[in-house]
């Protein structure tokens, strides 16, 4: 007990007083859920089911890719990994050239996006005029909602055009990077033929980038919203100005939020089919060239093949369904650890 | 640029504490002079930043004209942008730096920086919604293109034979298909992740959460695993609706519980200590209580649904054919016929797949819209209608207690306002 202070007279006294009294009296917290009703306890169950069968449909999807995929996966081995080609029905198949286009097209997507959606999120939470905040949260949100296949219709008709400008810029200027070569081009031969830069992974980069943006855009924004009002007054009150204030305050709180966006947006570009699909011309090689025409994704493998598959060709799409399912679950995985473990996320759990 | 953002600073304005720090405005304030009682100007517009940023922009522009007509062979509309781009900005940084400290020209270039980033950004997503609405507008005006399907229609038929019914309802078949599966689950199972928390439910939520971004593609290879190679089933509507139950299921999880986790807690506390079982709570304080934002995310989460291809490419097959059967025979969705008609090289089938692009597009517009309405408020929050009829609920509620115990609650009252009024006497009186 504390009745060994020795503080000042009126403190020792009370203690004392307070000593005096009987324990039984402190106030006990009334005990919540003793008796449940036969109502309460079938709600448990029926919610406790409703969580098993979400998480039964969930384990199903990774379950039954395995299960279909196991016959293709065994005839190759590890050499799915590690084969370009893809020809199931000579047994000669592998997933190395569409996971080395799909790890390159997110790669362009999300090194375009971030960029912008950093600094969209910023101009909206601390930049932009007062009166047009809502109206730029509304677009970034419905903009996040639009189809991916209009994405890719803009893609094909409008941007595959106006893109092939700077596509032989950076091929011109960059070229000695192994990634922005493009063979059969010679810098500043202005007569080159134009279609060795249509169809290629930089291309298919952009358009994933402008449907991720709105997404990561989104997300960052809210968690730069988040940030603690009187720690931007601090900055302020110190002499800081707006960019300063954001340095030291907006960004440091918004780290988690810009990982986790950043990831999400990953996430999704690993995944997209439709938009990828249509702008690409698939090869089967591993292509490292970013601005020449043909590259390939795991997923636009996919909805390519699926209609002519045999039963095993079949299986080989399964095996590598599941190898995009692995990849992005490892991606989202990371991603929420991130942001549970940030201080961003403390103040979500409202 | 021209902003004047006031921060909560500002507010305590009247009290005469606040002290300009003038660390980014033109320095207008003599030292011994009287301080003006004037919030200080974050952002914001003065003569000489609109002058600076003017005289940069121009001499940019001159600097790109001299480098690529005189100097350089530089060539190409892009890079004379991007080359007077960065002059622009580093004679900014230069004029600033003229009159101000280093601080505040960092501070004025990024400014700039970010609203080239959202200018960027947002020009060229109305480019894209933009350009499919523009390149629409030939199948739209036909009423064909609403009321027929493609059975008829060859791929040379001009755009007044055939259209995009049977798209269109296939959507809507499919998204009531899977709505029927992802509403009652999806909120039972955020309900269940909110009230009975553990060890389970949070193993649940982590899956669930790392399942938002599952490839729509691998849902609809797990259907397609699971329905048609593993039961024999034909491809159809009704496998098209559960891959996009699969793919919607667990955004709509994570949406409603974000919701329900900011119904406040003093809500279900009150119930619970008015005796009410969980259940009963659950069903008239929590769930009626977050409405709106429940409403929000199944409406966002119809319209991911919606707009996704590769669930229904693998799963509903093709079909030119009106069908309204979702158990037999193929169907065919909006976004998959925009694919459909886009991959065909004849304009007028590239010219049908933008009007129902377009369609597409305006649907998701009026979910959104719809999503908007009845989702602005937080939980709690209650419309006009809503707090007028809950008024009168409490109205008949308080009513019906002063039936019912009206001679004890009469005496309380009374003696209660005594007591105030005594105790305000004496305080005058002092």
């Amino acid at each position: 007990m504390g009745n060994t202070v020795s503080f000042g007279g009126p403190s020792v006294v009370s203690a004392v007083e307070a000593s005096g009294e009987p324990e039984p009296d402190r106030p006990v917290p009334r005990r919540l859920l003793t008796a449940r009703g036969l109502g309460d306890r079938l709600f448990r169950y029926q919610l406790t089911a409703t969580g098993l069968a979400v998480l039964a449909i969930m384990a199903a999807v990774g379950l039954f890719l395995l299960l279909r995929a196991a016959q293709a996966l065994r005839v190759r081995g590890l050499k799915f990994l590690t084969t370009a080609a893809w020809q199931p029905d000579v047994h000669n198949f592998g997933i190395a050239a569409v996971l080395t286009g799909t790890l390159l097209i997110a790669a362009v997507a999300v090194t375009i996006s971030v960029p912008l959606a950093v600094g969209t999120a910023l101009f909206i939470s601390d930049v932009a005029p007062r009166r047009l905040r809502r109206t730029l949260v509304t677009m970034v949100d419905l903009m996040a909602a639009v189809p991916s296949v209009v994405y890719g219709l803009w893609g094909l008709f409008f941007l595959q055009q106006h893109v092939i400008g700077l596509s032989r810029w950076l091929s011109d200027w960059l070229g000695w990077i192994p990634l922005f070569t493009v063979d059969g081009t010679r810098p500043g031969e202005p007569l080159a033929s134009e279609s060795v830069y249509t169809a290629s992974t930089f291309v298919a980069g952009i358009v994933v980038a402008l449907m991720v943006a709105p997404i990561q855009c989104s997300v960052m924004r809210e968690v730069f919203a988040q940030a603690p009002a009187g720690e931007r007054e601090g900055a302020y009150a110190l002499g800081a100005t707006r960019w300063g204030m954001i340095r030291a305050v907006v960004l440091p709180y918004g780290k988690g939020g810009i990982i986790g966006g950043t990831m999400l947006g990953l996430g999704r570009a690993l995944g997209e089919t439709i938009a990828v699909y249509l702008i690409i011309s698939p090869v089967f090689v591993i292509q490292p060239h970013i601005l020449q025409t043909g590259s390939n994704s795991v997923s636009s493998l996919i909805a390519l093949h699926y209609g002519d598959a045999s039963t095993f060709g079949m299986s080989a799409l399964m095996a590598a369904g599941l190898a995009l399912f692995l990849l992005t679950l490892a991606v989202n995985f990371t991603a929420s650890s991130i942001v549970a473990r940030s201080r961003s996320g403390a103040q979500s759990e409202a | 640029m021209t902003v004047v953002e006031e921060t909560g600073l500002t507010e305590g304005r009247g009290e005469g504490t606040d002290v300009r720090t003038d660390a980014d405005g033109p320095v207008d304030a003599v030292p011994g002079t009287e301080l003006p009682d004037r919030p200080r100007r974050i952002g914001g517009v003065s003569r000489s930043g609109v002058l600076s940023l003017a005289g940069a922009a121009v001499s940019g522009l001159c600097v790109a004209v001299l480098l690529f007509g005189e100097v350089a062979p530089f060539s190409g509309a892009l890079g004379f942008t991007v080359t007077a781009y960065a002059a622009f900005l580093a004679i900014y940084a230069v004029l600033t730096g003229l009159e101000e400290d280093r601080q505040a020209v960092r501070d004025r270039v990024m400014t700039v920086v970010l609203w080239t980033a959202a200018v960027l950004l947002f020009t060229a997503l109305t480019l894209v919604v933009g350009f499919t609405a523009w390149r629409g507008r030939e199948a739209l005006p036909h009423g064909n293109f609403f009321t027929q399907d493609m059975q008829a229609a060859g791929p040379l038929d001009p755009l007044t034979h055939g259209g995009i019914a049977h798209a269109m309802l296939g959507t809507l078949i499919m998204i009531t298909i899977a709505l029927a599966i992802t509403v009652p689950l999806g909120l039972a199972c955020a309900v269940y992740l909110n009230q009975i928390p553990g060890r389970f439910s949070r193993f649940v939520r982590t899956i669930v959460e790392a399942m938002t971004a599952l490839p729509s593609i691998v849902a609809g290879l797990m259907v397609y695993a699971v329905w048609i190679l593993g039961l024999g089933m034909q491809k159809s509507g009704l496998a098209a609706g559960f891959a996009i139950s699969v793919m919607m299921l667990p955004i709509v999880i994570r949406a409603s519980d974000v919701v329900l986790r900011l119904v406040p807690g003093t809500l279900t506390e009150a119930a619970e200590a008015l005796g009410a079982p969980r259940w009963r709570t659950v069903w008239h304080v929590v769930l009626p209580t977050a409405r709106s934002g429940l409403a929000t995310a199944v409406i966002l989460g119809t319209a991911r649904g919606i707009g996704e291809t590769s669930p229904v490419l693998l799963t509903a097959g093709f079909t030119a054919a009106l069908n309204g059967n979702p158990t037999d025979g193929p169907m065919i969705s909006l976004p998959l016929a925009v694919f459909t008609f886009v991959k065909s090289p004849e304009p007028t089938m590239i010219a049908r797949g933008f009007g129902a692009a377009a369609v597409l597009m305006a649907l998701v517009l009026v979910l959104f819209a719809i999503a908007r309405v009845i989702g602005g408020r937080g939980p709690g929050h209650q419309s006009k209608r809503q707090a007028r009829r809950t008024a009168k609920a409490s109205r008949r509620d308080e009513q019906r207690f002063a039936e019912l115990h009206a001679p004890a609650l009469q005496l309380f009252d009374s003696g209660s306002h005594d007591d105030t009024e005594q105790t305000n006497d004496s305080g005058d009186s002092h």
